[in-house]
């Protein structure tokens, strides 16, 4: 089933960090497999923000030596980076497998993420001037503690909470996902796609990277494609309609923009709120109530419906 | 050796055939029959077992603030047994599945928005919701009447069996999915799909449809006020009668969503039949042995 939501404020960082967490946990009930933010602080042009994970989750109940292994692929990450000619400012590590590094870096981001991803058990899950991605298992308070959103403050975000139906129960399949290597660009869906292995060749022949088999990845590689070629973020998710095959809302987010597409059967659900300081959007009311706790006026996007907002 | 036989239809069977429409083969009070508009409306027969005596000038409230939605429909439930015929319910917050179930006279106000499956299965009440409504609001809704304010989800009045379901506002998509019976009223425009596989009933749409309006409809009627993205599969036009525009005078100025075209903006949408094999005839050929 799944529930995916976001939202994006029109002037001033706030505390979207927890407005987020109040989200994604009203829409538990939607998926109990994990849970996803990709949240936008203040942008710093002359910094990046890398969230990174060395291992599964699952990988500590059967590799004694895991904690270890960890620590060796820590070494070598720090070593690549001071080889590209990145700075690290400040690492934090919110739990024995997940990392966070400011950098100041002036190089190739692609070949940076490609070169840790290289790393047994490396995948590089944002990167960005001001976009942060967590996702891990457990509801939305959970991962949410885990990890210190309570005191992120930021201009937008989307979430996930994910019922996994197309590929296996772990971080490496949980939402949101990054449109490597493009910088601040995430994606959150709620669906199946069934020609997901069809258009997954097809990226993979145009040279594109998948690191899961979780058909909700392709929709950040299509984006992230796209926007290559030069189309703009309310293009790709035209385009999306016509190209990607089966039943699906998503939701994508760039540093200043929030974006939706509902496919042409309209399966999926989205509820739509906007004001002028706001707008809000997700799976169910529930979780727009969760930060605007008025009565107010909502509707539903209709099939084929694309709608961009800037922050 | 028989074969199967089929009675001659009654004058109303064969008046209502002519219009596209047939009588309800169902009993008991959602019994629906087309040409009398106010019979489903007039409560009679409420005989069934835990059906309560209520008294509509005896008024209580509700507030959901704190409460789930279970036991916001135990309170509902034991508020009829003690006698309340109106009661308000404050605060519902968008909460899924609130008001269901409901097999008694009631006049519900519904003071906010619902969430999932809000309504559903109701036969009897008389409930109005000055918010909006999600998803499959109304579904299997089987006598009373729903007047939402703002707008509604998809699979709006999935499998209605009777009743009157009235959105102001715009709804979703499969509205009125394989419906059964009653009227659905749509005062602004409807998604794609709607009226999927309807079998009976009315269906009202004052603005615009989306795309495969009435796809492989076997019966009943859509009327349509704006225009559709697209007809479906085995809908077609037909031509509008004096009592379909008795009807519709009667029903939008009841619930109060004319629209600025009047009576007659509305086209009449019913099934093509090419693929009618509900209520149909065994083949001749086919014959029953005994």
């Amino acid at each position: 089933m799944c529930g995916i939501a976001g939202v994006i404020h029109r002037g001033n960082a706030v505390g979207v960090g927890q407005e987020m967490t109040a989200m994604l946990q009203s829409l538990k009930h939607r998926g109990p497999d994990s849970t996803g933010f990709a949240v936008y602080g203040v942008t710093k042009p002359d910094e990046y923000v890398m969230r990174l994970k060395l291992a599964e989750a699952e990988d500590f109940d059967t590799d004694y030596n895991i904690r270890d292994k960890i620590r060796d692929r820590q070494a070598l990450v720090d070593n690549r980076l001071a080889e590209l000619g990145a700075q690290t400012l400040e690492v934090e590590q919110p739990t024995p497998y997940a990392f966070r590094y400011r950098l100041k870096f002036s190089g190739d981001t692609k070949q940076l993420a490609t070169d840790l991803e290289h790393i047994e058990g490396g995948e590089v899950l944002s990167f960005g001037n001001s976009l942060e991605l967590i996702k891990d298992l457990g509801d939305a308070t959970v991962v949410s503690k885990q990890y210190g959103l309570a005191d992120f403050q930021g201009t937008h975000g989307i979430g996930h909470t994910r019922m996994a139906t197309e590929s296996d129960v772990d971080i490496r399949s949980a939402h949101p996902y990054w449109a490597y290597p493009y910088n601040d660009i995430s994606v959150v869906h709620n669906g199946q796609i069934t020609n997901y292995w069809i258009m997954r060749r097809e990226m993979e022949r145009l040279g594109h990277r998948f690191m899961s088999n979780c058909d909700s990845e392709l929709l950040a590689v299509y984006t992230a494609n796209n926007l290559e070629q030069g189309a703009t973020l309310e293009d790709s998710l035209r385009a999306s309609i016509k190209e990607i095959d089966g039943v699906f809302t998503y939701i994508v987010a760039t540093d200043k923009e929030l974006g939706m597409a509902k496919d042409t059967m309209a399966a999926k659900p989205m509820v739509l709120y906007e004001s002028d300081d706001i707008v809000a959007l997700a799976s169910e009311e529930v979780a727009i109530r969760a930060i605007v706790p008025r009565e107010i006026d909502t509707s539903d996007p209709y099939d084929e419906e694309v709608r961009v907002w800037q922050r | 050796m028989a074969t199967l036989t089929r009675a001659a239809p009654s004058e109303q069977e064969s008046k209502s055939h002519e219009m596209g429409m047939h009588t309800e083969q169902l009993t008991g009070r959602t019994q629906q029959v087309f040409f009398d508009i106010d019979l489903n409306e007039a409560h009679h027969g409420f005989s069934l077992p835990d059906t309560f005596d209520v008294d509509f000038n005896k008024r209580g409230e509700i507030d959901a603030s704190n409460m789930e939605a279970k036991q916001v429909n135990a309170r509902i439930r034991e508020m009829m047994k003690e006698g309340y015929g109106t009661i308000v319910l404050k605060n519902p917050a968008a909460k899924h599945s609130l008001a269901v179930g409901i097999l008694n006279r009631l006049n519900l106000i519904i003071e906010g928005s619902l969430g999932y499956f809000g309504c559903g299965l109701i036969d009897g009440p008389n409930i109005r919701i000055n918010g909006r409504v999600g998803w499959s609001c109304g579904e299997n809704m089987m006598s009373g009447s729903i007047l939402i304010e703002k707008n509604a989800g998809s699979q709006f009045g999935a499998a209605l069996r009777g009743g009157d379901l009235v959105c102001k506002g715009d709804v979703g998509s499969r509205t009125g999915i394989d419906m059964k019976g009653g009227n659905i009223i749509v005062g602004g425009d409807t998604g794609s799909f709607s009226g999927f596989m309807m079998q009976r009933g009315r269906m009202v749409i004052c603005g615009n449809a989306g795309k495969n309006l009435g796809d492989s409809m076997y019966d009943g009627t859509i009327f349509l006020g704006g225009e559709p993205r697209s007809l479906g599969v085995d809908a077609i036009w037909s031509d509008m009668t004096d009592l379909d525009r008795e009807w519709l005078e009667r029903k939008l100025t009841k619930y109060d969503v004319m629209p600025k075209g009047g009576i007659g903006s509305f086209r009449k949408i019913v099934a093509g039949k090419q693929l009618w094999n509900y209520d149909n005839l065994e083949p001749t050929e086919k014959k029953l042995v005994l």
